[in-house]
């Protein structure tokens, strides 16, 4: 075993001590402070240069950080057709949210007396507050949108077939507490629009008492009772509330959201990457990726890097074909899409002010009182039924998204938006029924009204009208609609996207609806031009 | 419409018969998965109140004698109307039984909801909208040293009368 010539080595190849070195201790030291930069870095990033496919590797397999992403991505998870950058849109506003939502805490007092004032405060005193504010408030309608559209994104190229259909329902419990993270928010600012918000929404959550009055049982079992009560802390909004929203809204949601967007990104990992069509595995080298710079041709040593995926054949130097190395080129993607992101919010802000009414008053309810725009066509609904439109209807919605990948279990053609020809024309079909009959019976009901409007049925109980009402007759309409695609195309996938599209074209018209056409009384105004002046 | 075939079906075809070992793993895998569940149940006791902010549910409205007879008070602050006339007293809430706005009361003595355009008679009966049930009459009492009291969160059957 050779003596190693290493400085500060004190033993030679036997365990014996060394006769003293020429460089003495002290200028041994000497030199080990003004290299200790180098040093430093080179204990921080212990790959060397990114030169090589194996640095490049390296980078990513061994940092904290990105080692969830895998060492190499397929060109098609890259392209912008595949998923619109939706996924990381939604992530990168929530990154943005838990930053600027951190920054108002530092000034937002969860007190009756004092919330609004701190937001007054916040508006008009603290350097930058106005801004921090609004990209907060952007930002959070944004990443509801983005939500929506990134769940829309994977249900048409059906990124939720096996082995991906936890995923989808872990997609699901996100979609939920996005809208409860932005529900617990809208109450903290304490102005007219939150109050009278959070007490239609704890009234929406008391609406099960329709049902147990039906049944006669509200007195011994009362879920409507308690679920507003565990809410509200009361039974009126009040200090109680805000403090419960505030928990919720910093902490106790936020906490769980991150911890399922790890899972929802590790699963991707575990799945496989991105959902892709079968054409995107072929070798093909004009797929060769143009814009993958820094690139280099296939490796000619294999490493033992490995990754175990689920898949159906074993990919043995197939999957290579289509492949780059994450670093940088996922790196370069990923930060587009962030830059992006924010700098849309940041215009957004400083265009657009976050709107802060008078402070809250009990007294005094707002007329029209309207929910955040992805609510109000829940609100269309509940105005006909609290029950059906504000939880009947949304459990069906939710409880029927997250069975779609256990109700379609048909493999082909995952990756490939609507499926095919077939799913397209299905697409375009069933938007058009719902469109027509969404606006049919929206102009019914504002022409001649509903059930209690009517001599005939004047005096028929409650319970009638939750279960038929002008939300229950879309949902039969939609229903029925997509079980006759089922039938006629022999394939669920396609009454899956029928029955996607109707609720989807439903959520969008009602959306409209609500906003346009609803003024004072919840009456219909073909323009806000037209609203009573007082 | 071509199918996979279910995983499951292939291996279902052959289990062999649960041991007591099986069993008993089961069972104390279940005991500890529903005692952990009872403990967060009994976690969630705590942001159950037992004790209300608004222990003044029941509010003082005044003496007797200040209220004519014939006539109509409202006190916003407790979101009551109260009524005095031949039979007594009666008190109804404004607050919507649909989602909670306050009812505004015309001069016939009819409410009408601003929200959604629920309706209510002069005694608080639901004629339209989508409001589920009438308007909540509130308890009336008098307390010893002779104050009148509505308790806001006891309801009362429409047609009840305090007489004082």
């Amino acid at each position: 075993m050779p003596t190693t010539e290493t400085r500060g080595e004190r033993t030679n190849g036997e365990g014996q001590p060394r006769r003293a070195d020429p460089i003495s201790p002290l200028r041994e030291f000497g030199r080990n402070l003004t290299t200790t930069p180098r040093a430093f870095r080179d204990s921080l990033v212990r790959h060397g240069k990114v030169t090589s496919d194996r640095a490049r590797s390296q980078v990513v397999f061994t940092n904290f950080f990105l080692h969830i992403l895998p060492v190499r991505t397929h060109v098609h998870s890259i392209k912008a057709a595949t998923t619109l950058g939706l996924g990381i849109a939604t992530l990168v506003l929530f990154v943005l949210l838990c930053v600027t939502g951190v920054l108002l805490m530092v000034y937002y007092k969860p007190s009756v007396d004092q919330a609004y004032a701190s937001m007054l405060d916040i508006m008009h005193v603290v350097p930058t507050g106005r801004l921090i504010r609004n990209v907060h408030r952007w930002s959070a309608h944004a990443m509801v949108a983005c939500v929506m559209l990134h769940m829309a994104r994977a249900f048409y190229t059906a990124a939720y077939k096996r082995p991906r259909q936890f995923n989808w329902v872990v997609g699901m419990a996100l979609f939920v507490l996005t809208l409860a993270l932005s529900f617990t928010g809208y109450l903290l600012p304490w102005d007219q629009l939150a109050f009278w918000a959070v007490t239609i929404g704890a009234n929406i959550a008391q609406s099960p008492q329709e049902l147990t009055d039906a049944l006669g049982v509200t007195g011994i079992f009362d879920p409507g009772r308690m679920q507003k009560e565990l809410l509200l802390g009361a039974h009126s909004v009040g200090q109680e509330a805000l403090i419960r929203f505030y928990v919720l809204h910093v902490i106790v949601l936020p906490v769980i959201t991150t911890i399922l967007i790890g899972v929802h990104f590790w699963r991707i990992r575990k799945d496989g990457g991105l959902v892709r069509p079968q054409a995107a595995d072929t070798i093909d080298s004009s797929a060769a990726p143009r814009s993958a710079a820094a690139t280099s041709p296939l490796p000619l040593k294999t490493y033992g890097l490995m990754a175990l995926m689920k898949d159906r054949t074993p990919a043995v130097n197939r999957e290579m074909q289509n492949t780059i190395p994450t670093w940088p080129n996922v790196i370069y993607v990923v930060g587009a899409a962030t830059m992006l992101t924010v700098l849309l919010m940041l215009v957004l802000g400083m265009a657009f002010e976050a709107p802060l009414k008078e402070m809250a008053n009990a007294a005094v309810p707002e007329n029209p009182a309207k929910a955040p725009w992805y609510f109000l066509g829940l609100q269309e609904l509940v105005s006909y039924s609290a029950f059906m439109g504000g939880v009947g209807i949304p459990a069906v919605v939710v409880l029927g998204l997250a069975l779609v990948p256990y109700l379609d279990r048909e493999r082909e053609d995952a990756g490939v938006w609507f499926s095919g020809a077939r799913g397209r024309r299905v697409a375009l079909v069933s938007a058009l029924f719902a469109a027509a009959s969404v606006l049919a019976m929206l102009w019914f009901t504002v022409r001649f009204g509903w059930l209690r409007n009517w001599e005939a049925t004047k005096k028929v109980p409650q319970i009638v009208i939750t279960f038929f009402n002008p939300g229950t007759v879309f949902v039969a309409f939609f229903a029925l609609w997509s079980i006759a695609v089922v039938r006629v195309t022999r394939s669920t996938r396609l009454g899956a996207i029928a029955l996607f599209t109707c609720f989807l074209i439903g959520f969008v018209i009602l959306t409209y609806f609500a906003t346009v056409h609803r003024g004072p009384n919840w009456d219909f105004y073909w323009s806000k031009a037209d609203w009573p002046v007082h | 419409m071509a199918h996979e075939r279910n995983e499951l079906q292939e291996t279902e075809r052959f289990q062999p018969p649960q041991t007591r070992r099986d069993f008993l793993g089961l069972a104390a895998t279940w005991s500890a998965i529903v005692a952990f569940v009872m403990a967060m149940l009994g976690a969630m006791r705590l942001p159950m109140p037992s004790v209300f902010p608004e222990s003044s549910a029941r509010v003082k409205l005044g003496r007797p004698q200040q209220f004519v007879p014939g006539s109509t008070t409202y006190f916003p602050n407790h979101r009551l109307w109260l009524f005095r006339n031949d039979g007594g007293f009666h008190a109804i809430s404004s607050v919507c039984t649909h989602l909670g706005c306050i009812a505004e009361r015309a001069e016939d003595g009819q409410f009408h909801c601003p929200c959604h355009g629920s309706r209510f008679d002069a005694v608080g009966n639901v004629k339209g909208g989508p409001a589920p049930k009438g308007l909540v009459w509130a308890e009336l009492s008098v307390s010893p040293e002779g104050w009148l009291v509505a308790d806001t969160l006891k309801a009362v059957p429409c047609g009840t009368a305090l007489k004082a």
